[in-house]
C-alpha cells in the first residue's frame, strides 16, 4: 500500500508487469517496493519445499524474492526484486513452480520434508547403483535450480574496463560518503562505489538527522558535492565483489536491464579497479530470528520494513507485529505507525511472550505466541540485530574475530594490504560516529600513501545499544524454523548435522548447504551460529565462521567475458593472401589463431575431395602455390648465432654453408621432440629458422629462455619475423619455369640446387628464396615483405596461367606431406622421440644440446620401439582411419597386444587409394607384414599392410630435379 | 597480480607467462658421469614451498625478457623482480 512521502518521483509513473498482470510504480521504486505498493506479497516458491515466499528484505541480501526479468533471449533469471530499479515496460515473472505461482504442484515436496532433510542426497540416491544415471540424476536435474536460462544467445552487450585511483571507497552510506568527502578534500583520486542506485545507504531508510539536516538530504547534498569534484568518480549500482592481489578489486556495474535500450549501452560492465588504498564501508546486514514457520510472505526484516515505509512510501502491511531487539523494535513501530500502520504487537525483551509459530496459507495471517495467544496480523517485522558486512576482508583469508560488545563478527588481522574498514562494517553503528570514522579512515589512508607518520585519528569505538531477544524462539515452537530461506535449511537440519558429526562450521555448511545459495547466506550464516550457540550453550565466537570468498554477489559469466565472445573471443590472424583467397571463394579453416585457405573450390566441384584431389594433381604435375606464412620465422643473428643453434637443435647448424638450408630437429630437455623446421644461413652471422605454425610462440619463448637463462654470455639476438615476411610455397615440376619468369637469379640446378637459399629481387622488391620442399616435388618458398604478399600471390598465378598454376590449401598440403612421409603435428605430439620418427641419426653425439642427455635414456632408444611407417589397406577400396591401433592378426584388443597407432591418414590421388602414417613397434623391421587396424571409436576393424612411409618418390629424385 | 618489471615498472601479470622454479637456470653439466640423474632432478624434482619462492616469468606481451620474481606463495607478495640477464647467471654447459 502506497503512503505519503518517500524518495520516489510521483511525477514519473512507470508501468510494469508481474506474471502477466499490469501494475504501476514510480521512478525511484525498486521492483520489490513497487510490488509491495501494489499489494503483491507472494512472489516466489522456495528451492526445496516449494513453500510460498515473499519479499524478505530491501537490499542485496534478499534470499526469497528472486524473479526472472525480461523475456526470451534477454531474460535474466534469479534477479533480486530488491535491487532492480523499476523502469517502464519491465516484465517480471516468478520462478520454481509447476503450474501457477499460487497453486504450485511441486508444493507436495513440503509434505515430504521429513525425508528431505540435510544430507538426503547422500542417503537416498545411493542404491541401486544403476539407478543414478537413468533415474535419479535426470530427476534431480529437472527439480534443481530456481530460474531457467532461455537457451538463446544473450543479445546484451557486456563491457570490461580498468580504473585507477588513490582511494577506492566501497559503500556509499554515511561512512563511505564521509570517507570520500574527506579523501577528495585532501586531493586524492577517489572512486566511490555502491550497489544501490542511490547513495546514502541507511540514511535513505531511517528518519534521523545528520549534521543538522535530514539524513537523506545530507546524503543527496554530499553526493552532489562529490559529483562536481573533478577527482571523484561516483559509481552507483556498482558492486565491488572481490579483493584480488596487489590492490586489484573486481566490480560489477549494472547499467540497465531495459530491453528497450538494447545494445545502445552495455547492460553490465566488469571493472578491474586498481586502488592504492581501499576504505571498506560496506555497512551491515540485519539477521533474522528462527521460530516455527518463520518463512511466510509477510515476515520480513525490520530494517527492510523501515526502508519500504521511509524511502519508498510503501507500507508492507496494515496490521504489523514486531519481534526483536529493543531499540530496533521501537524505531520500527514508530516509523510504521507514522506511515499509517496499526501496530498489533511489539515483542521485545520486555515483552512477556514471544512468537512460537505463524499461520497463513499463502501469506501471513496470524502469529501464535508462546503463551498461547494468537494475534492476527499481515506483517511481522523481525530484528535479530546487525552483522557487519565483512566479506571482502576475508578474500585474502583473514579470519574474522568475534566481538561480544556488538554481538557479531568484525574484521580480523591481516586484511588485504591497503584496506581499512570503517563504519558499520567494523561495528560502528551510530551515524554520527560513522561520519567521524569514515573521515578518519580517509586521513589514515592518505597519510599512508604519503608515507607520513600515521595521523592521530580519533576513531570511534564499535558500539551498539544492547540487542536482546528474550527467547531463542526456534527452540520454543515445534514446527520447522528456517535459518537459510533460500536453500531451505531449517534449525532441525543444523541439529541433525551436529548429531551426525558435522560439527565444524565448514563441514556443517557443506552438509546442510547452509549459506551456499546465491545470497551466500547473508541473512542466515550468523543466525545459524546463534541457533547452535544457544542450543549448546556456547558463544558464536567459539563456533567460528566460514570464510567468505569472491564474489560477494553473483556475477554473470557474460560480464567476465565482456566483448570477448564468439568471433571476438580472440583476434583472427589473416594470411597475406587472404584477400585473394576470399576472392577465389576459398573455404577457410582455423589453425591456431590463423585463418587459412583449406581448399579453393572451382565451379562444378561439389565435394571437398574433388577440390583437394585436383589441387594435389595440379601440383604434382604442374605447379601449385600455397601460403605458408603461418610457419614461425625467427631471425637469429650475432657472432655466436651458429653456436647458439648448435645448442638448441639436435643436429649441427654451425657447419651449414652460407646460402644453404638444413632441416632442423629441436628437442625438449627431457629428450622428446619439441618441434621441427628449416634453418637457412643467409650470412655468416645471420640465420633464419622456421617453426611449425602451432609452436611459433612457444619455440620463440624457449629460444629466449636458452639465450637469456642458459647462454647469457652468447652474442646472439632473436627477432620474430613471422608477420614481417609473406612466404609462399611454389611447388611442382613447373615451379622453376614459373619462378624464373619472376626473378633474374639463375635457378638452374647448378646455380641454385636443392636446399639453396638467398636474397632475390622480386620485381624490384627485396625478397628471399629457399629451395625447400614439403610436398616432395621440385619446390621453392619465396618470401617478400608482408605488404606485397597478396599482390605476389596473384602475380604468381597470373604469370603461371599457361603452366596451369593452381592455388592449393592446407588440405592438399596435408595430403602431399603424408604421401611423402613427412611428420607434422599428429606425429610431433610431444610424446615421440627422434628415433620414433626415424630421425635418430639427427641427434648429434658430438656436441651438447638441449635434450641430449635425457634423449639417451634406455626406454627412448629401444631398438624395438615405435617407428614411423606407412600403411595401406589390403582392400584398396576401404579408407584407413586415424587413431586406429595395430594388433597381430587375430589378437585380442588389449593393452598388452597393442603394437602402435595410426597417426595420419589421407586419400592419395597420386596412388588412387587411402594411405596412412603411424607408429608401429619395430616398424621398420615389419615392412610388408599384414596387421589388424582396430578402431574402437568408429567400431571398425580392417587389415592393413605395413609399407615405407615414403609413398611418393622415395629416392627424392623429384625434389632434386 | 602485478609484477614490478625492473625496466618497465609495475605490469599486470597477464602480460607474463610463468615457467617455474628459478632452479631451471642451473642446467647440470652434461659431461658429468651422473648427468642422467642430475638432469632428472633438474627437470622433475622441485620443492613446493609455502612461502618465499624464486621463479621465472617471461614478459611475453612486453619486452620479452625473462625475470626472476621472488614471490611469497602464501600471500602473493612480490618481494623482488630482476632481469635474469642482470643476475650474472653462470653457464653450466
Amino acid at each position: 500500500m502506497r503512503v505519503e512521502g518517500g524518495l520516489i518521483d510521483r511525477a514519473r509513473p512507470l508501468n510494469f508487469t508481474f506474471n502477466g498482470k499490469g501494475y504501476t510504480g514510480y521512478h525511484g521504486d525498486t521492483l520489490a517496493s513497487a510490488l509491495l505498493a501494489n499489494g503483491v506479497r507472494l512472489v516466489g516458491r522456495s528451492f526445496k519445499y516449494h513453500r510460498p515466499r515473499g519479499i524478505f528484505s530491501a537490499g542485496s541480501e534478499e534470499p526469497n524474492a528472486l524473479v526472472q526479468i525480461g523475456e526470451g533471449a534477454w531474460q535474466e533469471p534469479n534477479t533480486k526484486t530488491t535491487t532492480v530499479p523499476l523502469f517502464d515496460g519491465l516484465t517480471a515473472s516468478s520462478q520454481n513452480h509447476l503450474g501457477s505461482l499460487e497453486n504450485d504442484l511441486m508444493a507436495f515436496n513440503d509434505r515430504l520434508s521429513r525425508f528431505l532433510t540435510a544430507g538426503f542426497y547422500y542417503k537416498t540416491f545411493m542404491w541401486p547403483r544403476s539407478f543414478w544415471e537413468r533415474f535419479y540424476e535426470p530427476l534431480i536435474r529437472r527439480a534443481a535450480g530456481l530460474g531457467a536460462l532461455s537457451g538463446a544467445d544473450d543479445p546484451s552487450r557486456y563491457e570490461r574496463g580498468h580504473l585507477h585511483c588513490d582511494v577506492l571507497v566501497v559503500g556509499g552510506g554515511p561512512t563511505g560518503l564521509s570517507a570520500a568527502r574527506e579523501a577528495a578534500a585532501l586531493g586524492a583520486r577517489v572512486i566511490l562505489a555502491d550497489e544501490d542506485s542511490l547513495f546514502g545507504g541507511r540514511l535513505n531508510s531511517e528518519r534521523e538527522n545528520v549534521e543538522g539536516q535530514a539524513g537523506y538530504q545530507w546524503a543527496r547534498q554530499t553526493t552532489s558535492t562529490l559529483a562536481s569534484a573533478e577527482n571523484v568518480r561516483l559509481m552507483p549500482r556498482t558492486t565491488v565483489f572481490g579483493a584480488y592481489d596487489h590492490g586489484v578489486y573486481g566490480a560489477l556495474e549494472v547499467l540497465t536491464d531495459d530491453p528497450k535500450i538494447g545494445t545502445e549501452m552495455p547492460r553490465q560492465i566488469y571493472w578491474r579497479i586498481n586502488a592504492r588504498r581501499v576504505i571498506l564501508c560496506s555497512g551491515a546486514t540485519e539477521r533474522s530470528i528462527a521460530f516455527a514457520n518463520n518463512d511466510r510472505p509477510g515476515i520480513m526484516l525490520a530494517g527492510g520494513a523501515r526502508t519500504y515505509a521511509n524511502r519508498f512510501a510503501v507500507l508492507p502491511g496494515r496490521r504489523v507485529a514486531i519481534l526483536g531487539a529493543d531499540n530496533e523494535a521501537a524505531q520500527t513501530a514508530e516509523d510504521l505507525k507514522a506511515a499509517g500502520a496499526e501496530i498489533v504487537a511489539t515483542l521485545t525483551s520486555a515483552a512477556e511472550s514471544t512468537v512460537a509459530d505463524t499461520q497463513g496459507r499463502r501469506c501471513l495471517s496470524a502469529i501464535k505466541l508462546a503463551d498461547g495467544r494468537k494475534v492476527e496480523c499481515d506483517t511481522l517485522a523481525v530484528c535479530g540485530g546487525w552483522n557487519p558486512n565483512i566479506q571482502l576482508t576475508s578474500h585474502h583469508r583473514s579470519k574474522p574475530v568475534w566481538n561480544d560488545e556488538i554481538d557479531g563478527f568484525v574484521p580480523g588481522e591481516d586484511l588485504p594490504p591497503g584496506m581499512i574498514v570503517a563504519g558499520a562494517a567494523r561495528g560502528v553503528f551510530d551515524s554520527q560516529d560513522c561520519l567521524a570514522d569514515g573521515a578518519a579512515a580517509a586521513a589514515l589512508s592518505l597519510s599512508d600513501i604519503a608515507q607520513n607518520a600515521p595521523v592521530e585519528a580519533q576513531r570511534p569505538r564499535p558500539s551498539v545499544k544492547p540487542v536482546q531477544i528474550k527467547t531463542p524462539a526456534a527452540l520454543a515452537g515445534s514446527g520447522r524454523a528456517w535459518v537459510d530461506l533460500q536453500n531451505d535449511v531449517t534449525a532441525k537440519d543444523l541439529f541433525q548435522a551436529q548429531a551426525e558429526g558435522f560439527k565444524s562450521v565448514e563441514h556443517m555448511k557443506r552438509y546442510t548447504t547452509l549459506g551456499m545459495a546465491t545470497d551466500q547466506g547473508r541473512t542466515s550464516n550468523s543466525l545459524a551460529l546463534r541457533v547452535l550457540g544457544q542450543a549448546y550453550g556456547v558463544s558464536p565466537g567459539d563456533l567460528g565462521t566460514t570464510l567468505a570468498r569472491p564474489p560477494y554477489n553473483p556475477v554473470a559469466i557474460g560480464a567476465f567475458a565482456g566483448p570477448s565472445r564468439g568471433q571476438h573471443c580472440r583476434p583472427t590472424r589473416r594470411t597475406p593472401s587472404h584477400a585473394f583467397a576470399e576472392g577465389a571463394v576459398a573455404t577457410f579453416v582455423e589453425t591456431g589463431a590463423w585463418l587459412r585457405a583449406q581448399w579453393y573450390a572451382q565451379d562444378g566441384e561439389t565435394h571437398w575431395r574433388q577440390s583437394v584431389d585436383r589441387e594435389v594433381n595440379a601440383t604434382r604435375n604442374g605447379v601449385g602455390i600455397c601460403d605458408v606464412t603461418t610457419l614461425g620465422k625467427i631471425e637469429v643473428t650475432g657472432a655466436d648465432a651458429a653456436a647458439f643453434l648448435d645448442f638448441v637443435y639436435a643436429n649441427t647448424m654451425s657447419t651449414l654453408k652460407i646460402g644453404r638450408t638444413r632441416y632442423g630437429l629441436m628437442l625438449r630437455e627431457d629428450g622428446f621432440v619439441m618441434d621441427d623446421g628449416t634453418c637457412a644461413r643467409l650470412a655468416d652471422e645471420h640465420y633464419v629458422v622456421t617453426t611449425t605454425t602451432a609452436n611459433a610462440v612457444s619455440v620463440f619463448r624457449h629460444l629466449e629462455f636458452v639465450r637469456q637463462c642458459l647462454r647469457p654470455h652468447f652474442d646472439v639476438h632473436l627477432i620474430s619475423s613471422t608477420e614481417q615476411w609473406a612466404q609462399f610455397a611454389v611447388a611442382g615440376p613447373r615451379s622453376r619455369d614459373l619462378l624464373q619468369r619472376l626473378v633474374n637469379t639463375d635457378l638452374s640446378n647448378e646455380a641454385f640446387p636443392f636446399m639453396a637459399c638467398g636474397p632475390v629481387d622480386v620485381l624490384g622488391v627485396p625478397g628471399r628464396l629457399f629451395r625447400i620442399s614439403f610436398s616432395g616435388e621440385l619446390a621453392y618458398e619465396i618470401a617478400v615483405p608482408t605488404r606485397y604478399g597478396n599482390a605476389l600471390f596473384a602475380k604468381l598465378l597470373e604469370l603461371g596461367a599457361d603452366l596451369d598454376a593452381t592455388p592449393y590449401g592446407t588440405e592438399a598440403l596435408g595430403v602431399m606431406r603424408i604421401e611423402k612421409g613427412h611428420a607434422a603435428g599428429n606425429e610431433l605430439n610431444g610424446t615421440t622421440t627422434a628415433l620414433n620418427l626415424g630421425l635418430g641419426r639427427m641427434v648429434s653425439s658430438k656436441k651438447d644440446c638441449i635434450g641430449s642427455v635425457l634423449s639417451k635414456r634406455p626406454e627412448m632408444v629401444r631398438e624395438d620401439g615405435l617407428r614411423l611407417v606407412g600403411f595401406i589397406p589390403t582392400d584398396r577400396e576401404r579408407q584407413l582411419t586415424a587413431g586406429a591401433h595395430f594388433l597381430e592378426p587375430g589378437a585380442q584388443a588389449t593393452m598388452e597386444n597393442d603394437l602402435g597407432w595410426m597417426s595420419s591418414v589421407a586419400y592419395s590421388p597420386t596412388l588412387g587409394q587411402s594411405i596412412g602414417l603411424g607408429f608401429l613397434m619395430a616398424g621398420t623391421d615389419r615392412l610388408g607384414e599384414r596387421l589388424t587396424a582396430w578402431d574402437e571409436l568408429r567400431g571398425t576393424t580392417q587389415e592393413v599392410e605395413v609399407t615405407s612411409p615414403h609413398f611418393v618418390d622415395p629416392d627424392g629424385t623429384r625434389l632434386k630435379s | 597480480m602485478k609484477i614490478p618489471h625492473p625496466l618497465l615498472g609495475l605490469r599486470d601479470a597477464s602480460e607474463f607467462v610463468y615457467l617455474g622454479d628459478a632452479s631451471m637456470l642451473q642446467r647440470p653439466d652434461p659431461t658429468a658421469p651422473t648427468a642422467p640423474e642430475k638432469f632428472h632432478e633438474y627437470l622433475h624434482v622441485r620443492t613446493n614451498p609455502a612461502g618465499t619462492h624464486r621463479e621465472l616469468w617471461f614478459h611475453e606481451y612486453g619486452d620479452r625478457s625473462w625475470l626472476i620474481v621472488t614471490r611469497n606463495t602464501v600471500t602473493h607478495d612480490i618481494l623482488n623482480a630482476e632481469l635474469v640477464t642482470a643476475t650474472g647467471v653462470r653457464d653450466a654447459g
